[in-house]
Parts: structure tokens; C-alpha cells; sequence
């Protein structure tokens, strides 16, 4: 115990006077989390567009205003050539081009069906997959009311709609990015801190030679190990609380469940990460070799947790990966706290799950660390 | 105390220590001395248990596992391994407490140790601003804060000044006088000189081991010391004398019998013009032997 508590207040005395990195540890948090709260949205509105209007009648004005009124696409050329659309959309200067034909009017007119080309840059698949529905939405919601406007000048009823979907978002009715991207930055932002630091831990101690101090002494390894682990476990609670709290205050996060269960649960996703970390200390022989298994257990972390894209998109081979990361289960953790309200009930195999993580990363750490030097 | 059994240690195929056997007993300062690269420093590391032999036994303090006996082993590493964003104050308390000694204890322990190794004003000082000199004393300062009985220090004063290095060799007789046993490794013959037994270290083996004066006593050559540092005199000499060493401004001459060959030796240097240079009959010094020895293993 008196070993335990000498490392862990030489842990602390370091961290006190590296002010830089205690710096960055507690200023990264809320940098990126405005950053990316304000900068990621799956919702992509406000499509620079070219319109070849060929018809310049009360009705494609009329269409073009629906487009407008969608917020999904900004008119911002209007081009006098099908070349001058393309040569447009291929400077990137617009990412839709929509081309009425002159003889739109007429053909609404004679009820013939007129077509309407919309051209959609698709090498950016999330505008492209946003543009498309909209438009295909508003032509289906126009042409209904051109129907319906002819039937009742015909004399007929105004008609009732066949099926009448209802849609109901839960948990985000209003769909705001922000309350899906808030959890996951912060899980990202303490997977990243929590393992790169602790990956750090014990091959810095190898490369400065001060391993060697240390392994002389009658010290244990899992002491060694839980001296590495503690001192963090307080960082991590600073970056999570501060996370929060800009989440709440900037981004209006509801907080629909307990906070005391979310710091809970965030304890044990922080240990994971650090054990996880600890694990890359022990297998590496420099900070160098760290830092790249750092970075390598990030990159799936960030695509393959449900973070970015929804994980029931993955082929089941990519999914089962996502299973070994605990970014997963802690994002799972806490959406499901933060804007579902959800108890512990609901949440015991995320859980036992880490848990696991947990007692196997560390198991693993102890007896791959020999009390030795080559 | 320290019992090494043909002991070898390889790294990538190379053989550091090759079957090494060594006993040191308690109450000595025990050197072990040789050029760089000799294998001082794996001796060192394996008998501190920071590497495991390939081959052999090594029994420190009565055990085979060191684990057991490191309460009672101090161990100072020849590159400084103490935090360096740490205190001296700070460095050596944690060393202590590693140790298991309580709070109260480490305080008057480390005023202790502070004052001993004259690093009292410097208590409050990062270890990182202290000199090359007072680092290796901090160092030692760390290794006594739980009084080893055995202590082990891997080349501690290379790149220290010469002061600091004969107040470091006081601070060592002064433990040895107290009850520890030393064992200390150095490439200097200078610091050799003051243990109480040497081995001497050659390409991994040991090639001799004893006190200073029992070496000594065994080299069977004759040495003439020569005022100058011509090498031609080597040449000239072909044939009369066995070795030639430069030794600082002056050169060793190693010969089976001094006095049948002195009078040859005095016609050549004079035919060769080197006039009536003084010739002295000297007694050998470690380094002499030294030499001697390594040349016989190659």
C-alpha cells in the first residue's frame, strides 16, 4: 500500500509540473467538442445549386420556390446552357444542377408529365443521398398538389390520402446532430486521451531509464500497473465532467437519465481505456511504437463504434470487430443515459461487457510485464 | 553474498558474459574492472536481477530469487534513473517509500541520507538542474534510503570530476566501515586500486580476480619506465623486450629479467640516437597487469 501510494504521489507531483500536457488533457476536451459539435451534421442542408431554367413561367418558378423553401438547396447560378450546368458542377461550384425543359408549363398544362432533370454530384455520397430524397420528396409532394388542385376543379372532392404514415422520433424529435455527435465526442475524446496517455506510462519510465530504479525495487507489477491507472482515472473525470457540461450548456443535451449512473458507468469505460493503454505500454519498447498502436486502435474506434455510421450498416465480419472496442458499449452506455433516460437494467450487457474488457486487457498487461529490462 | 556459477548472458548472438564465476563476500568493496564493453554492466544487471542469465546459477544474499532479497539490495544504475521533474527531496522519498518505509521514518531518513551524501542544500532542487556530479550522489542518496546490505553501483563515477569522484569514494568507505558490502564496477585503474578485491574483466570472462596487492605480487615481468613517448622505441627494441605500453608521457617496457636485458637495451636506445634517456625500474601497476592479462586471453 505505502508502494502503491509513493507512485501514485510521484504521479501526481509529474502531472503537476508538466503543465503543458494537464493543459491539453483538460483544455482538448471542450475545444473539440465545440469544434466538432458545431462542425459535424449527417443533415446536409444548404446545397450550392444551378438552375437551366428553359421554360421562365409562373410554374417552374413556382417548383424552383419549393426546392428554395426545402433549406436543402441554395440557388446560386442559373445557368443559359446545359454546358454551362455541367462546366458549374464540375468546377464544384455547385453540387446540384436542375434543368427545366422549355416546355414545362405546357406540359403541366395538357397534363402530360414534365420532366425535370436534377443532376447531383455524388462524389460526396452524404450530400449526393440528401439531395436525391428531397428532391424526389418535393417532386411527389408538388405533383400530388397539381392533382388534387385538377380534381377539384373538376369537381371532385378533395380527396383523402390512401395510407397515412406518421412518423415519430423518439428520443430527438427535432433530430438536432448535436445530441447524437455530443456522447460520441466524448467517448472519442476520452478513448484518445485515456489510451494514448497511459501508452505512454511504462515505456516512458523504459526509454528515460527510470524503469530500471523502479524495477529494483520490491515494487509489484500490478502496483506498477494500478499506479499508472489511478492517477488518470482523475483526468478522465475532469474531461467527462467538463465534456458534459459544455454538451448541456452549448449543444441544450438533455440529461434524461441519472448522472450518478453515467459517471458510474463512465468510470469503468475510462478504466478500459486506460488497461487498454497500459497494454500498448507493455508490448511496446518505445513511445514511438506506442503512439502508432495508439493511433491504430483509434481509427476503428471512430469508424466502427457507432459513432460516425450506424454499426447495422456494417458487414457482419466489420461488426463483430466493433465489439471488441469499449467506445462501443460506452456509446451504447451513453445515449442511452444521456437522451433515452434508460436505467441499469437495460444497460447490463454493455456492462458485464466491459468488465470483461477490463479484467482481460489487465490480466494480459501483468503477466506479459516481466520485472526485467530486455 | 553473491555467488555467480558459469554464468552467461548472449544479446542477438553475442556473447556479453561468458561463464563467469565470482564469489564476493560480505564486507568487501569488490571491483569489477575492465574496458568498456567487457561486460560490467550485464554482470552488474544480472546480479541485480534487472536481466536473467541464459546459463548458470546466481545466488545473492542466500537466494536464487531475487525478489526475496530486494529489501536488502541497493542498486545504482550507471545512466541516472531518477525523475528528473522530480525534486531531490521528492526522488529520494519515493525511492523510500517504495521501499515500504512509513512517513515519519522517510523524513528523518532522508535528512539523513541528504546530509551524508552533502546534498542537504540542494533538497528542494529538480534533479534535472543538478550537476553530473551531485546526480550520481542523489543516486547513491536513493540507494540508501532503506540501508542495503548489499550495494551495487554500475560504473557510478564515469564523467565525474576528479573531486567529486574522491568524495564519492570517501562516501563508499564510509558505508563499507558501517557493515555494507560494495560492489562496485569502473573502468578507471585509479578507482581499482581501492577496493579490497578486483576481477578483472576481459570480452566477457574474467581473467583474474584478487586483491590489488595479490595482483601485484603475481606478475612475473620486470617493468622499465622510459621518459618519452617516441614510439620508434618499439621498434628498435624488437626482441629484447616482451611489450611496450604508453603510459601517459612516459613508456612501460615489459621484460622476462630486467637486469640481463637493461644494458642491451641502453646500447640500442643509444645507437639509435635516442641519447642516454633515463631508464627506471618500476613496480606494476594494476593497469600494467591489466594489460598483461588481456593480451595473454586476446
Amino acid at each position: 500500500m505505502r508502494r502503491l501510494r509513493a507512485l501514485l504521489l510521484k504521479e501526481f507531483i509529474q502531472m503537476k509540473r508538466d503543465r503543458l500536457t494537464f493543459a491539453m488533457m483538460v483544455g482538448l476536451p471542450i475545444i473539440q467538442l465545440l469544434v466538432f459539435g458545431f462542425a459535424i451534421n449527417t443533415d446536409v442542408k444548404h446545397l450550392s445549386t444551378v438552375v437551366f431554367d428553359q421554360s421562365l413561367q409562373q410554374e417552374s418558378r413556382d417548383l424552383l420556390g419549393a426546392f428554395t423553401a426545402s433549406e436543402y438547396f441554395d440557388i446560386k447560378y442559373t445557368a443559359r446552357s446545359y454546358q454551362e450546368v455541367a462546366d458549374i458542377i464540375e468546377q464544384g461550384k455547385a453540387k446540384v444542377g436542375i434543368i427545366i425543359p422549355p416546355d414545362f408549363s405546357d406540359s403541366i398544362k395538357h397534363s402530360r408529365s414534365a420532366a425535370v432533370q436534377v443532376i447531383v454530384d455524388a462524389s460526396d455520397s452524404m450530400a449526393a443521398s440528401s439531395a436525391i430524397s428531397t428532391a424526389q420528396l418535393i417532386g411527389q409532394l408538388k405533383s400530388e398538389e397539381i392533382l388534387v388542385k385538377k380534381l377539384q376543379a373538376a369537381g371532385a372532392q378533395k380527396p383523402a390520402r390512401p395510407y397515412d404514415i406518421r412518423i415519430r422520433p423518439w428520443y430527438n424529435p427535432d433530430l438536432v446532430s448535436a445530441f447524437y455527435m455530443v456522447p460520441g465526442i466524448l467517448g472519442i475524446i476520452l478513448t484518445m486521451t485515456m489510451v494514448m496517455i497511459t501508452s505512454m506510462a511504462i515505456v516512458r519510465e523504459r526509454e528515460r531509464g527510470t524503469l530500471e530504479q523502479l524495477i529494483v525495487t520490491p515494487l509489484k507489477s500490478y502496483e506498477l500497473m494500478l499506479g499508472k491507472i489511478i492517477p488518470y482515472i482523475f483526468v478522465g473525470y475532469i474531461q467527462a465532467t467538463l465534456a458534459l457540461a459544455v454538451g448541456i450548456v452549448v449543444f441544450d443535451l438533455p440529461m434524461q437519465g441519472s448522472l450518478a449512473l453515467l459517471y458510474g458507468l463512465t468510470t469503468l469505460f475510462i478504466v478500459a481505456s486506460l488497461a487498454l493503454g497500459i497494454l500498448i505500454s507493455t508490448v511496446t519498447r518505445t513511445q514511438m511504437q506506442a503512439m502508432q498502436l495508439s493511433f491504430f486502435i483509434f481509427l476503428p474506434s471512430i469508424l466502427l463504434s457507432g459513432f460516425m455510421f450506424p454499426r447495422e450498416a456494417m458487414p457482419d465480419f466489420f461488426r463483430m470487430i466493433g465489439y471488441l472496442l469499449p467506445l462501443t458499449y460506452y456509446l451504447e452506455i451513453m445515449r442511452g443515459i444521456v437522451l433515452k433516460g434508460v436505467g441499469v437494467s437495460f444497460l447490463w450487457t454493455q456492462i458485464l461487457a466491459l468488465c470483461v474488457f477490463i479484467t482481460v486487457m489487465l490480466t494480459v498487461s501483468i503477466l506479459k510485464f516481466q520485472k526485467r529490462l530486455v | 553474498m553473491i555467488r555467480l556459477e558459469h554464468v552467461t548472458k548472449s544479446f542477438h548472438g553475442r556473447r556479453a558474459v561468458d561463464a563467469v564465476s565470482l564469489t564476493m563476500h560480505p564486507g568487501e568493496i569488490f571491483g569489477i574492472v575492465g574496458p568498456d564493453g567487457a561486460g560490467k554492466t550485464t554482470v552488474m544487471r544480472l546480479i541485480a536481477g534487472l536481466l536473467r542469465a541464459d546459463k548458470g546459477n546466481i545466488t545473492v544474499l542466500g537466494s536464487q530469487n531475487i525478489e526475496n532479497v530486494k529489501d536488502s539490495l541497493g542498486y545504482v544504475p550507471q545512466k541516472f534513473s531518477l525523475y528528473g521533474d522530480l525534486t531531490v527531496l521528492e526522488n529520494i522519498r519515493v525511492v523510500g517509500a517504495l521501499y515500504g518505509r512509513s512517513d515519519a521514518d522517510l523524513m528523518h531518513k532522508a535528512t539523513e541520507v541528504l546530509a551524508f551524501t552533502k546534498l542537504l542544500p540542494f533538497a528542494h532542487r529538480l534533479a534535472d538542474h543538478l550537476s553530473g556530479g551531485m546526480k550520481q550522489k542523489l543516486a547513491l542518496a536513493a540507494g540508501l534510503m532503506h540501508q542495503p546490505k548489499l550495494f551495487l553501483l554500475d560504473e557510478p563515477t564515469t564523467g565525474v570530476d576528479p573531486v567529486s569522484r574522491r568524495e564519492f569514494w570517501q562516501m563508499l568507505y564510509q558505508l563499507n566501515h558501517t557493515g555494507t558490502t560494495i560492489v562496485v564496477s569502473t573502468p578507471y585503474m585509479d578507482e581499482a586500486e581501492l577496493c579490497s578485491r578486483i576481477a578483472f574483466m576481459h570480452s566477457g570472462r574474467v581473467v583474474a580476480c584478487a586483491s590489488p596487492r595479490e595482483l601485484t605480487a603475481s606478475y612475473p615481468y620486470k617493468l622499465v619506465e622510459v621518459q618519452t613517448t617516441d614510439r620508434r622505441v618499439k621498434s628498435c627494441l624488437t626482441g629484447l623486450v616482451r611489450d611496450v605500453n604508453v603510459f601517459g608521457d612516459k613508456l612501460h617496457l615489459s621484460l622476462e629479467d630486467a637486469a640481463s636485458v637493461l644494458p642491451a637495451i641502453r646500447e640500442r636506445l643509444m645507437a639509435a640516437g635516442f641519447g642516454n634517456i633515463p631508464l627506471r625500474e618500476v613496480p606494476p601497476t594494476l593497469e600494467d597487469i591489466f594489460v598483461a592479462m588481456a593480451g595473454e586471453v586476446g
